[in-house]
């Protein structure tokens, strides 16, 4: 062992953590601007929406947001705890609960499309020609087709669950062997999907940015069957609100700029910027802001 | 969470990292007995190759592996993307070269007037090797332990080889990561809490059978 190489690693090393210690913790250049804690469903973000439209309120307000992007399910809890400012989120069911129990204190609806469901070409349970999502279900049900499932209490989780429900039927029941239950992400869910030829219920945004397994991909890629803009079907409709949390509840939470980014974005102003936003050539979101 | 599906979690957790860790070893420490047996040019290039894969990242192996068994990627035909499987071919992996290096280090660190006692009573070959490895035992178990403590507590491959799929491909680490990211925050710290016993539990066993061979 020669000590001086090993000395002088660990010295570098050292102040290496040193000075990644001080970037962090220094004091910022320009003077403190508002910081705003958005916890947000994964959709907004990964579909380019948040890039697209978050720039305006960040200058116009002097704040930063930062986007802490999750399924709808995470997205209240941490904010049931204090660990964000404002919600924006697609679970319907699950922000009425989270406004009654008293951790929420407005709900206003910010914007919609359409889920869809996608799976192989082939499409064996026959989801192209069903009149609606639940039908779909059904018929994937009846064929004990793969269906893979987000299964994580996520917004989109939630609304196959109520899909399910609408049919009588309750997925904790049915076997792993067509039914698989991931607990992950939309986009680990599609590849799963994917991988293993069957079908999926996702958002329209998330598929269309993964065209490597889209109807385009070498190995026979999932197909949008169902809903999305093309197809909408009224049981596939997907609401995103903007939720303010309750501030006597949780002191430490910044309402004010909590209230200025509900109010901006259900402006009309954001609304117009909403509907020109496309991916990949797609419109993905319907702005449809209503004030309660 | 039902009492069965935690069972059968725990239970699957158990399987995969006690089968890649078994496999780990049934080729690990003839590998590294081998190794450390004998001088031979290269050696210090190899070893310091093998030590560098300590620091191989899980989640890396497991994106890799999952390129390799896609079924658009070469592997595919195994159809082993998403099966318990896979997930004991990814910690196999993963362990084999803890396996490998620490026992070589252990066979290597037996005493040389041990080496050269077997070597003037005659021992050759399979002999020799089967002293050193008698020699070197605690070191090796050393070696299954760590193994096991990897395997058993890592994430980013079974997760991403294995798709956390309930009832097929869900162990306690993938759980943890689901039931947090669907904000069941009891949930996780309970099934953190059955991981952390099993796995103090399987290592007081094995310190058991360490101290005993003293």
């Amino acid at each position: 062992m020669r000590p001086a190489p090993l000395t002088a690693a660990l010295a570098a090393l050292v102040c290496a953590a040193a000075l990644v210690a001080a970037g962090c913790l220094g004091p910022p250049a320009a003077p403190a601007p508002g910081r705003l804690v958005l916890q947000s469903t994964t959709s907004v973000r990964d579909s380019g929406l948040l890039d697209h439209i978050l720039p305006d309120f960040e200058a116009a307000h002097n704040a930063e947001v930062a986007v802490v992007a999750v399924g709808s399910g995470q997205a209240l809890e941490n904010a049931r705890r204090g660990d964000g400012d404002v919600l924006l989120v697609h679970s319907p069911e699950a922000e009425r609960a989270f406004l009654e129990d008293g951790s929420g204190v407005s709900r206003w609806q910010v914007m919609y499309n359409f889920y869809a469901i996608v799976g192989p070409d082939a499409d064996p349970a026959g989801v192209r020609g069903a009149p609606t999502a639940a039908d779909a279900l059904q018929r994937i049900l009846d064929n004990r087709s793969v269906f893979v499932s987000r299964g994580d209490h996520s917004g989109t989780h939630a609304k196959e669950l109520s899909l399910w429900s609408s049919i009588s039927q309750d997925p904790s029941s049915f076997p792993a062997s067509w039914y698989k239950s991931v607990g992950r992400g939309m986009a680990d869910t599609l590849r799963t999907a994917f991988e293993l030829e069957g079908y999926a219920l996702t958002d329209e945004g998330t598929y269309w940015s993964l065209p490597d397994i889209g109807p385009g991909a070498a190995a026979g890629g999932l197909h949008l069957l169902l809903g999305g803009l093309a197809h909408p079907a009224d049981d596939l409709r997907n609401v995103y609100s903007v939720v303010q949390l309750n501030h006597t509840r949780l002191p430490g939470i910044n309402w004010r700029l909590a209230e200025d980014f509900a109010l901006w974005i259900t402006s009309p102003e954001t609304a117009a910027k909403i509907g020109n936003y496309s991916s990949a050539g797609h419109p993905l979101f319907f702005p449809d802001p209503r004030r309660a | 969470m039902a009492e069965t599906v935690l069972l059968d979690i725990a239970l699957l957790s158990l399987l995969v990292s006690g089968s890649a860790t078994a496999l780990s070893t049934a080729v690990g420490v003839p590998l590294g007995s081998w190794l450390g047996g004998r001088e031979f040019r290269g050696r210090r290039v190899l070893r310091a190759l093998l030590h560098a894969l300590y620091g191989l990242p899980p989640v890396l192996l497991g994106l890799l592996l999952y390129l390799m068994l896609s079924r658009t990627g070469p592997l595919g035909a195994l159809s082993w993307l998403y099966t318990p499987q896979g997930m004991v071919l990814a910690q196999f992996l993963l362990t084999l070269p803890f396996v490998v290096g620490l026992t070589w280090n252990a066979v290597g660190s037996v005493d040389r007037s041990v080496r050269d006692t077997a070597r003037t009573l005659g021992a050759e070959g399979r002999q020799h090797l089967w002293a050193l490895v008698r020699e070197a035992r605690l070191g090796i178990l050393g070696a299954v332990m760590v193994a096991f403590g990897r395997a058993i507590s890592e994430v980013g491959a079974v997760i991403l080889v294995g798709g956390n799929i309930q009832g097929e491909t869900e162990v306690l680490t993938t759980a943890i990561v689901k039931e947090t990211g669907q904000g069941d925050f009891a949930v996780a710290v309970g099934l953190g809490l059955i991981l952390l016993s099993l796995s103090m539990f399987v290592f007081a066993a094995l310190t058991l059978v360490q101290e005993r061979e003293r």
